[in-house]
């Protein structure tokens, strides 16, 4: 079964988008995103369809809600070199691994 | 045991053919027993190889056979003429057979089959010939009814003449394992095709024979190739399991390492299915001794089927039959792929 | 898998950066300590977030003190026996079945669907219910779409219904609803369960205000995660952290995909098509509202109205022996493990299952069959 997987809107044709998942195409079908989807925008698909419109800014709110947590969880115990290798990438994501 | 008496059901079905653990019992229990045991100065039937190895005076004659039945017979990348001639070939070349003596082919043709499609194979089949230096010496030719075989079934016997044999069964602890280019390309080139995935992108076969490049292999390697096979069905994987098991090693793989194509990796998301255990047609694994490691690797990145040639793990004492896989958070065991998630692709 | 250069903002979606990921273990390690009370127990009840578990190798990265236990999250497993049969008995009659991979090797009462399409039935294993319907466009005969998954999934069967369907498809539906199956979980005497991870695609859709309730009356609390490395980590670290300041509360930990409310448009679609109905769960017995049938508006749709699926004659026939030593119910319950199970990974493998957590690919033992049958390599170093 597919999991929810994101890709790139390249194409809307009424409620059908042609999407982009890093190089690979296939059609999914809006009937049941919540939000207007164009060509650029980030989509959740599920099964064909797609289930969420991801908005650009919440990714980089993402990791920044990682970072907080993981200073919660005890900055005193953390090493420093661990700390500087996640302010080096902080803001930025992970580089294309996997 | 019980549970190889359950996988042996009183009917074959599809996942017998799929190159897994229910395809292997079957070999096992059916095939082999009964049959192992004329008496064979080399590697015979029960050794389950590539090929079998035959001496001849000071040298070894190694033969294979194989049968073709993929569906689509087009697909991007190649068509099922060109995979049966790089298959018997590249199984030569796994034995360290890479001069082809001789080619067979026999072709069983369903009734209605369009001849236009057959001679595209058959020049399909004549120009990878040439590639891999192979000629084809005899053949049959078959008709069936319409509806008694699906549209084309293609037989190759492969004879080739080696100082050395090289057995999938030789890997040491120590030994690194390398893989002479991108996992998956194969499996999901035809997986793509599937009705109902409506899958676009550039996903392309790799079937290409490989003789040459595993000769410059051996040349670089010599002795240091304690094994080799090609990751057909079951992927990489599959290949893995069998070395290990066969040679009493565990083998810890990093997952990180193993090349990927982008578009594979992308298929593979999409679809749940791990590139590890989707079949390959122009790629091989080897086991090289650590000392020779670099200058094989540098050999393969040379030839232009191997430029992304890489080492991708290590064999260990510990763990035999074992493949361990180092995810880059944590590890776990690399499973055998079961069954037939497809129809059949190679 | 080696870089390749992508898009940035794509590649901004793959949370799988190792250096981020030891940071959140080690974060995970001195929440679990502070706690300071061993094992830590919390759930999951998502198929996907245990197949990222295994296949990431993540529980490897567990601290000792803390046991994440696989719920009743995998829809195909807790397809009840009868549910399979009458999909089975339809095919038996000649009727044509789609469905999703996975339920083709659900052991039914005698056969499973694959079992029915080796005597000769038509099953057609699909990739999207769209591609059903596809199938039913190309011939007059009856098709038949065997649904299975949760509500994210029967969202996808209910846009499809809503679209309009040509006369020869109908629907058989298999679709649950997860919520109401936490209550049972966190009501089970003996529970230790001290939090949920909440899975977050159906999160998507239902939004994860439909948690508070759930929060208040148990005072268990749950965190919305998603199912990337970061992701399933950074929740397991919220998870314990919320545990450690005792004020039970709903945490979102999937902002980019899920809001409180969630995704209105597909709620509606679903609860226009679907209605939820008590009924049993494999091996969990009766769970309140948690099946989805088709509402009477799309009777004519509903497979079990529009033929006369008798499945009787399939229940004379007696189930295997070895089901009685199956634990599967215990295993989806989160009370046993696979390896608890006499029969895993002897008479119980994935060619031959006994029981339904070792067919599913999100099932159990499946998982951490498939994973190598040590999920955490604890047995092999």
């Amino acid at each position: 079964m597919c999991l929810g997987v994101p890709g790139k809107v390249l194409e809307v044709h009424g409620l059908v988008a042609i999407v982009d998942f890093w190089g690979l195409r296939r059609p999914i079908l809006l009937d049941s995103v919540d939000q207007p989807v164009s060509p650029g925008d980030y989509i959740l698909n599920h099964v064909g369809f797609a289930i969420r419109r991801i908005p650009p800014e919440e990714i980089g709110e993402t990791l920044a809600l990682y970072e907080q947590l993981l200073q919660e969880a005890g900055d005193d115990v953390m090493t420093a070199d661990v700390r500087s290798e996640i302010r080096a990438t902080g803001g930025e994501s992970d580089h294309a691994d996997g | 045991m019980r549970a190889r008496q359950l996988l042996l059901d009183q009917r074959i079905s599809l996942k017998h053919g799929a190159g897994g653990r229910a395809m292997r019992a079957l070999i096992e229990d059916v095939f082999v027993k009964g049959l192992a045991e004329a008496p064979v100065d080399g590697i015979g039937l029960s050794a389950m190889d590539d090929g079998a190895a035959l001496r001849v005076g000071d040298r070894w004659l190694v033969i294979t056979t194989d049968s073709h039945v993929v569906h689509p017979v087009f697909f991007p990348g190649g068509d099922i003429g060109r995979l049966a001639i790089a298959g018997t070939v590249n199984d030569l070349a796994m034995m360290g057979a890479t001069r082809v003596l001789a080619l067979t082919c026999a072709v069983i043709l369903e009734e209605g089959f369009a001849r236009s499609d057959l001679e595209r194979i058959q020049e399909s089949i004549r120009s990878t010939c040439r590639e891999a230096g192979a000629v084809i010496v005899t053949g049959d030719t078959k008709v069936m009814g319409r509806g008694e075989i699906d549209g084309i079934v293609l037989n190759t016997t492969g004879i080739g003449l080696t100082e050395r044999v090289v057995p999938d069964s030789g890997l040491r602890p120590g030994d690194r394992i390398l893989v002479t280019g991108t996992m998956g390309d194969h499996g999901f080139a035809i997986m793509a095709l599937r009705k109902g995935l409506e899958l676009e992108g550039d996903l392309r076969s790799d079937v290409a024979p490989l003789n040459d490049l595993v000769a410059c292999a051996l040349a670089a390697g010599e002795s240091a190739v304690t094994a080799m096979k090609d990751p057909t069905r079951g992927g990489l994987s599959s290949a893995l399991h069998e070395m290990a098991d066969k040679s009493g090693v565990g083998i810890v793989l990093d997952e990180r390492s193993v090349p990927v194509s982008p578009v594979v990796a992308a298929a593979a998301d999409l679809l749940g299915i791990d590139p590890l255990h989707i079949a390959n047609e122009g790629k091989a694994v080897l086991g090289v001794r650590p000392e020779r490691a670099e200058r094989v690797l540098a050999a393969l990145r040379s030839h232009p089927l191997g430029e992304q040639a890489a080492i991708v793990g290590a064999c260990i004492a510990e763990h035999a039959g074992a493949v361990i896989l180092d995810t880059g958070f944590g590890r776990r065991l690399l499973s055998e792929p079961e069954g037939e998630p497809l129809p059949r692709i190679c | 898998m080696p870089t390749v250069s992508q898009d940035r903002p794509v590649s901004q979606l793959k949370f799988r950066d190792p250096a981020k990921a030891r940071a959140l273990a080690d974060a995970l390690e001195r929440l679990t300590l502070r706690i300071g009370r061993a094992p830590v127990s919390v759930m999951h009840v998502c198929g996907s977030h245990e197949q990222a578990i295994a296949k990431f190798g993540l529980r490897a990265t567990f601290p000792k003190g803390l046991n994440v236990i696989m719920g009743p999250g995998c829809p195909v497993c807790v397809t009840d026996v009868p549910e399979v049969d009458e999909a089975v008995v339809l095919a038996m009659q000649g009727v044509r079945i789609a469905t999703y991979g996975d339920m083709v090797k659900v052991p039914g009462t005698v056969k499973s669907l694959a079992d029915a399409q080796a005597d000769g039935a038509r099953v057609h294993v699909v990739y999207s219910v769209a591609q059903a319907l596809a199938l039913a466009r190309e011939t007059d005969e009856e098709v038949v779409f065997f649904a299975s998954g949760f509500e994210t999934t029967a969202v996808a069967t209910a846009a499809v219904i809503l679209r309009g369907l040509p006369p020869n498809f109908s629907v058989l539906s298999a679709h649950k609803y997860i919520p109401p199956v936490m209550e049972i979980v966190a009501e089970m005497p003996g529970t230790r369960v001290e939090g949920f991870l909440a899975a977050g695609h159906a999160a998507t859709i239902t939004g994860w205000g439909i948690f508070e309730r759930f929060v208040e009356r148990h005072r268990i609390p749950v965190v919305v995660a998603g199912f990337e490395p970061l992701d399933i980590l950074a929740g397991l670290a919220k998870l314990l952290e919320v545990i450690h300041d005792g004020r039970p509360r709903v945490e979102n930990m999937y902002p980019r995909c899920v809001t409180r409310e969630g995704n209105l448009r597909a709620q509606e679609q679903l609860w226009r098509v679907f209605r939820p109905v008590g009924g049993r769960w494999r091996g969990i017995a009766h769970v309140p509202n948690g099946n989805l049938r088709l509402r009477d508006e799309w009777a004519r749709l509903d497979a079990r109205r529009r033929f006369r699926i008798d499945v009787t004659g399939v229940w004379d026939c007696a189930p295997s022996a070895l089901v009685k030593d199956c634990v599967c119910g215990d295993i989806m319950a989160g009370i046993a493990s696979p390896t608890d199970c006499a029969l895993y990974g002897k008479e119980c493998l994935p060619e031959t299952p006994v029981g339904a957590c070792m067919v599913s690919s999100e099932g159990t033992c499946r998982i951490w069959h498939q994973y190598g049958g040590h999920p955490d390599l604890g047995g092999m170093r």
